[in-house]
């Protein structure tokens, strides 16, 4: 110990960083419940899915649904909504991504990608504005699509952001046609 | 102030208490005999007002929670029940949502006289940061107790505010996600404000506390700015400053009073008597108006981030204040353009205000973006060079010879008025 007594670090040292950072991880352990529990619970998790039944819908016609707290629009597109759609440049997307949850993370944003596969005419997106959460109105604002009325953001007919303070194209959410007029969103 | 109390128990339980927890020598100098530059306006009432309010606000608060219940499907009810059923419950609330505007009018008041006569100048830079928290606090407290009665404004609000987070990269949706404990604002977002509401009044008034200890070590600032050199500059608390302050709070209360009874909705909106809707959002969003400023700023930058760290910043800049200043002369009385750039600042902070009520489009968004910029030129370019280039009017000799004249101060030292003579 003679030759231990002097050197640095010392055992005292070691000790007590040790101990600091024992201290150090039980505090993190204990503070992680108080803020895990503000996350949501079992019981919103559970609301994972709804169906849908879309057989009433014509062309031109929305059906909003509720799904997780929010509002989800089915909607059955006009011949005029798609073939607008489709002329759109990618290059002229302020958001060139489809943030399609059923797609690849970085699928470009064309109509193909933001309609439902195989059927164009069917349109399915969570109607909420990705500045600030409102909801934009339908079939409004400069390119016929949705319009925000909190900050004026611009949505065309794929849901797609083409002016206005949104970052983001609005999302379309994880569903499938479970028959030719069932949807299950979620 | 520091040194040995001049506190005299008058009987013998008071002097067996003060022996074993010297509370009343505290109240006894903090509040009675404490000097205060002799020369306060009213404009320094308001921090007296700023303690009633907070109090009355807690009061009423505390009763409110006795009827209200924090559920989606109970609260508009409730909060409709406290208006129509319980007892005084009409006046209650009013008293309460009314309270949180005239709170924020006097704080604003508040801050703006601090602006104004350079009181977050050394030595109180800490003293004004203080202020800041509390100010931080308050604006954290009324977002949410605006949530509780859960109309569509509640609902809105809630959703738009929250959503502020979202615009930070990466982790923002996880942010907003955890805020709400769920996918939208919904019951769990409900709970979790009732609870914060009910916490952060209390930690206010532990805030306001160190701002008064921090207030206590240099004392008042006043209108000359002249620090205190004299006991003859100073009078003692009470009673010529209870008084004072007794009356600022009177007439503020016949104005708090007047919106109770006669405009008691006058400061809030229509559609927040729609019970929250989260399928239909109200055409037209605002904020309370005590926010309107910094929402103008958050939609005058065209881009969601950058909103957010502009409306965050404008309140960020004011902590930063007195190291922006660069002048030395505290009172705008003595600095001839910094006196004209502060009421440039009011107008434009009014202005901002407006344009943060109007929908954002068209001439309102070019309007706010000019004062944005301005507001922002403001801190960060006219005040540290005003410091430089603006020459200062002659400052008196002491706050005596202000209120007296040249030579008056020589013929008052020992007179009745003068207390102090320690």
């Amino acid at each position: 110990m003679a030759e231990t007594a002097t050197a640095v670090p010392t055992r005292r040292d070691f000790l007590f960083i040790a101990t600091g950072a024992v201290g150090a991880v039980g505090v993190a352990a204990a503070i992680w419940p108080f803020i895990n529990q503000m996350n949501p619970d079992a019981s919103a998790l559970a609301l994972a899915s709804t169906e849908v039944d879309i057989s009433a819908l014509q062309p031109g016609d929305t059906l909003t649904v509720k799904w997780r707290g929010k509002p989800v629009v089915v909607r059955n597109r006009t011949q005029k909504e798609i073939d607008e759609a489709k002329s759109v440049a990618l290059s002229d997307l302020k958001d060139p991504v489809a943030r399609n949850a059923n797609l690849q993370l970085d699928a470009p944003a064309t109509d193909e990608n933001r309609a439902a596969p195989g059927k164009e005419n069917w349109f399915v997106m969570v109607n909420v504005c990705t500045h600030l959460g409102c909801i934009p109105l339908g079939q409004q604002g400069e390119f016929g699509g949705w319009f925000c009325p909190c900050h004026g953001s611009h949505y065309d007919t794929a849901g797609r952001i083409r002016g206005g303070p949104a970052p983001e194209n609005m999302a379309v959410p994880v569903y499938s046609f479970l028959s030719d007029t069932k949807i299950k969103i979620g | 102030m520091s040194g040995p109390s001049t506190y005299q128990p008058q009987n013998g339980f008071l002097k067996w208490f003060e022996s074993r927890l010297p509370l009343g020598g505290l109240i006894h100098s903090s509040f009675i005999v404490f000097p205060n530059p002799r020369n306060l306006n009213y404009w320094w009432t308001f921090g007296g007002i700023l303690a009633f309010m907070l109090v009355a606000q807690i009061l009423t608060g505390v009763v409110l929670v006795m009827h209200y219940t924090p559920h989606t499907s109970l609260a508009f009810t409730s909060v409709e029940g406290i208006m129509r059923d319980v007892n005084y419950g009409w006046l209650l609330r009013y008293l309460h949502a009314n309270g949180a505007s005239m709170f924020f009018i006097a704080v604003y008041i508040h801050i703006f006289r601090g602006l104004y006569y350079g009181s977050y100048k050394a030595p109180r830079e800490v003293l004004w940061i203080l202020g800041m928290i509390i100010f931080l606090l308050m604006m954290a407290t009324g977002f949410m107790g605006y949530v509780l009665p859960w109309g569509q404004m509640s609902f809105w609000g809630a959703t738009v505010i929250t959503n502020l987070f979202s615009a930070i990269p990466i982790v923002g949706e996880t942010i907003v996600t955890w805020l709400w404990g769920g996918f939208a604002v919904d019951n769990p977002t409900l709970n979790r404000f009732f609870s914060l509401h009910y916490l952060l009044p209390f930690m206010i008034a532990g805030v306001v506390v160190l701002h008064i200890w921090a207030l206590h070590v240099p004392g008042s600032n006043n209108p000359t700015g002249v620090s205190v050199k004299s006991s003859q500059d100073t009078l003692p608390f009470h009673p010529y400053f209870t008084v004072k302050d007794a009356l600022g709070l009177v007439v503020f209360l016949i104005v708090f009073m007047w919106f109770v009874f006669y405009l008691p909705n006058f400061m809030g909106h229509a559609d927040n008597y729609i019970p929250a809707d989260p399928l239909v959002t109200p055409a037209h969003i605002v904020p309370e108006w005590y926010f309107l400023p910094f929402y103008a700023i958050l939609r005058s930058v065209p881009d969601k981030l950058g909103g957010v760290i502009a409306m965050f910043g404008a309140i960020a800049v004011l902590f930063v204040v007195p190291w922006l200043d660069t002048s030395k002369v505290r009172s705008a009385n003595f600095r001839p353009l910094y006196r004209q750039f502060f009421w440039i600042l009011v107008l434009v902070s009014i202005g901002l205000g407006y344009l943060g009520s109007r929908p954002a489009e068209g001439g309102y968004v070019i309007a706010s973006r000019i004062l944005t910029i301005y507001y922002f030129a403001h801190f960060l370019v006219i005040l540290p060079l005003l410091g430089l280039f603006e020459k200062p009017k002659p400052l008196p000799a002491s706050i005596t010879e202000s209120v007296l004249g040249k030579g008056a101060a020589n013929v008052t030292a020992g007179a009745p008025a003068a207390p102090q003579t320690k």
